[in-house]
């Protein structure tokens, strides 16, 4: 009896501890001096806030991207992730290119089809095979990179935009997904299929836009 | 709960990190402590270490144990070698493809031969200790900066590898080649920024 006493003593000073330390580490994360700019730099491509936020200013960017994760979910496991990864990926070579500068024809319609194309297969919960879903997702990628690599000024820390710019992308990948879970039931199958079909018809809106 | 509060710390310490600079900064605790600092305030060091460490620890304790001495001695020996050898750090663009290289091996998952990954180890710790040592030999006690720096590499390699090398959960390994495969994707974005800059 004195024994589990003395041992359930141990254990809460040890979880007393772990909090301590986790509070000491979180208040030298908060307090972390970070270094004074001597210079102001020019355009947005700054930091990591504007990195992070490039890929919610867009709503053709954001449906589509949502629409990965939603169809990721439709799929299951492994293309859940497999897709979330693909995206950003190839979405980083597109960038990659356009920062090079090297031009790649209709931008603004890939994007549209992208989201006509990702809204329709969520829709239709189309189930192709893995390596034919992640070409699909992969393909569309390289004009949604190709458009923000183009539309970036130089800067003068492209490290922290970039790092911005990716876990944004991911998390939006990330919100598809979690959306995605209501698949589970017969009424989230076909409310997310309404959300696929909203997404296509949205797709054909940008279409029109960018035709026009 | 233990393995969310070690990624929720790199994630912090990630965020946390300022825009690369040229020199030390100056914690006001003497050259090694600046040095002890380094790597977590320049994120062009510290992502190829992070993927490096992903890919070991997704590799295996044997693997993670070679790579936590292999990584903080080339990268010791590069900062040495560069403070006797006067030449220009090696293009913007190597560094870059050697994030993208060490990012996609971890996102692919493979088994990988460890004598790959440490090699890799000791040519990314050599070709960013090279980079770093060309500015510490400048400065007044650059030998204690370095040590410090390599310190501050094993201490993030040794933490990060050690728990990673322990995952036994499915999600949470699906989860490390995600942040491989953001890493290889920032690497992809820096290579065409170094490309647009002509570095």
């Amino acid at each position: 009896m004195k024994k589990q006493k003395t041992e359930s003593t141990k254990l809460k000073t040890l979880r007393r501890a772990t909090r301590i330390s986790q509070g000491v580490f979180w208040a030298a994360v908060l307090m972390w001096p970070m270094s004074a700019l001597a210079h102001t730099r020019g355009g947005e491509a700054i930091g990591f806030l504007s990195g992070a936020q490039h890929p919610v200013s867009g709503l053709d960017h954001v449906l589509a991207m949502i629409a990965v994760g939603l169809w990721g979910a439709q799929l299951g496991a492994p293309a859940v992730w497999v897709l979330p990864v693909t995206f950003p990926m190839v979405m980083a070579f597109g960038g990659m290119l356009g920062l090079m500068g090297v031009k790649l024809p209709g931008i603004e319609i890939g994007i549209a089809a992208s989201a006509i194309a990702l809204g329709f297969v969520v829709f239709r919960e189309a189930k192709p095979k893995l390596w034919l879903a992640a070409v699909l997702v992969g393909f569309f990628a390289v004009f949604h990179g190709h458009a923000h690599g183009t539309e970036l000024p130089p800067g003068g820390n492209g490290l922290l935009y970039s790092i911005g710019f990716v876990i944004a992308t991911g998390c939006l990948h990330a919100t598809g997904i979690a959306i995605g879970l209501i698949h589970r039931w017969p009424a989230g199958r076909a409310v997310l299929r309404l959300a696929g079909g909203g997404v296509a018809v949205a797709g054909v809106l940008f279409l029109w836009r960018a035709l026009a | 709960m233990k393995h969310s509060v070690i990624l929720l710390s790199i994630g912090a310490l990630l965020l946390a990190a300022s825009p690369a600079q040229a020199h030390l900064m100056n914690s006001g605790f003497g050259p090694f402590y600046d040095g002890l600092a380094h790597p977590f305030l320049v994120p062009d060091d510290l992502l190829p270490v992070i993927a490096l460490t992903l890919l070991a620890g997704l590799r295996g304790a044997r693997c993670g144990r070679w790579v936590v001495f292999a990584l903080p001695s080339a990268w010791l020996a590069g900062m040495a070698a560069a403070a006797v050898i006067h030449l220009p750090s090696g293009p913007v663009w190597m560094t870059c493809a050697l994030t993208i290289v060490l990012g996609a091996l971890a996102a692919a998952d493979r088994p990988w031969p460890v004598a790959l990954v440490v090699g890799l180890a000791a040519v990314a710790g050599a070709t960013h200790g090279f980079g770093n040592g060309r500015e510490l030999a400048a400065i007044k006690g650059g030998g204690l900066a370095m040590a410090g720096i390599a310190s501050a590499l094993f201490v993030v390699s040794a933490l990060t590898a050690g728990q990673l090398a322990t995952l036994r959960a499915h999600w949470a390994r699906v989860a490390v080649r995600v942040a491989g495969s953001w890493i290889a994707a920032i690497g992809l974005l820096m290579l065409g920024w170094s490309m647009r800059t002509g570095q």
